[in-house]
């Protein structure tokens, strides 16, 4: 686990990481066509796929996340965002490039929980019989733990030496724990405008943000190869590193999710 | 913090493991989940007080891992699958 607080968060101002500021320094942004997330121009889905050249898929309004590469130095932000209470949950201003970051983000971790999904009754919806008790039930046709390491780590096995009751845990649990992930980043999509603006979220949006800024951070987390062993390495790295931007991303996020918990205790 | 989860040995979950003793639901650390994630979700998956909440998130920070519930295995299955829902690593075993 990770202590990132909001005592530990630079303001983006005096971070010459920020991905929020001034962009006449040639350094990728976040949303830019070299800010890919795996080193060799892939986004979170793994695929080549950039930021900005997804499709998200149909129920989700997403459109908008390329304007954070088109104006990238129209302010700057002396503060990263952060979640305060308010009566019955919890709210928020955010910066147009801050909602697209999170939008971009959140979607493409949603993209990549739909990319493999297999429902059970996919494969003979109109068979009848068992596939439709299946359906019923929300069965996986999935058995295996998820080849890539994101969706390893989002959908992971439930026995550690086990493969058998892995499987059989998966096959009647996955689906359902896609759905709630989906669900929750539909709930961000939702909330936040592509354009920011203040956010108010009710107790259960709340709950509905957290899983979904974690679930970004699992991903991000995995694809940056944070381990236990090198929990601070993005603190070591040159701000010419392309993934100092997504480091600074990352320890933003922490702290956005931290001010939410905050505020909800 | 070295925790090396992969090493560590794990109980059998064979059919022939004692009945009489309860199945286990574990969560391991891992460095990318908050603290105070972490102690929000046993309080919100548990109903534990935030007292008994963040000594267990300690005990999965400090010692690589820790034993959230106990009981049946379809209530651990459970536990493991609400905490799955929260990005939390979980897993279920025998506790023999």
């Amino acid at each position: 686990m990770t202590g990132n607080g909001p005592e530990d968060f630079p303001a983006a101002g005096d971070d010459d990481r920020s991905p929020f500021g001034d962009g006449d320094d040639g350094r990728a942004q976040p949303g830019g066509e070299g800010a890919g997330l795996g080193g060799e121009a892939a986004g979170l889905g793994g695929e080549g796929a950039g930021f900005g050249e997804q499709d998200p898929g149909e129920d989700f309004e997403t459109g908008d996340y390329d304007d954070i590469e088109s104006e990238p130095g129209d302010y700057d932000t002396e503060i990263a965002a952060t979640f305060r209470p308010v009566p019955g949950g919890a709210a928020c201003f955010f910066e147009p490039a801050q909602a697209g970051v999170i939008r971009s983000l959140v979607s493409q971790v949603a993209e990549l929980i739909r990319s493999d999904r297999a429902p059970a009754a996919g494969e003979q919806a109109s068979s009848g019989g068992a596939d439709e008790l299946e359906m019923l039930l929300g069965l996986s046709a999935n058995d295996e733990l998820p080849e890539d390491p994101v969706l390893a780590r989002l959908l992971p096995d439930a026995y550690r030496d086990d493969p058998g009751a892995s499987a059989e845990f998966r096959r009647y649990t996955e689906e359902s724990l896609r759905s709630g992930k989906l669900s929750s980043a539909q709930a961000v999509l939702a909330a936040l405008p592509a354009d920011g603006g203040e956010v108010v979220l009710s107790e259960p949006e709340c709950q509905q943000w957290l899983r979904a800024l974690n679930d970004v951070r699992l991903a991000l987390g995995t694809r940056l190869g944070i381990t236990d062993e090198n929990e601070d390495f993005g603190a070591d790295l040159s701000i010419n590193d392309p993934r100092s931007v997504h480091i600074w991303v990352y320890q933003w996020l922490a702290y956005l999710q931290d001010s939410l918990i905050d505020s909800l205790s | 913090m070295s925790t090396a989860p992969v090493e560590v040995e794990q109980p059998s979950t064979s059919q022939e493991a004692r009945l009489d003793s309860p199945w286990i639901t574990i969560v391991w650390n891992d460095p990318i989940n908050l603290m105070s994630y972490v102690t929000f979700v046993f309080q919100k998956v548990f109903g534990y007080p935030k007292a008994k909440a963040h000594k267990l998130m300690l005990d999965v920070h400090q010692k690589g891992r820790a034993v959230v519930s106990a009981g049946a295995r379809e209530a651990m299955e459970r536990d493991a699958a609400a905490l799955h829902g929260y990005g939390l690593w979980a897993t279920v075993s025998h506790d023999s």
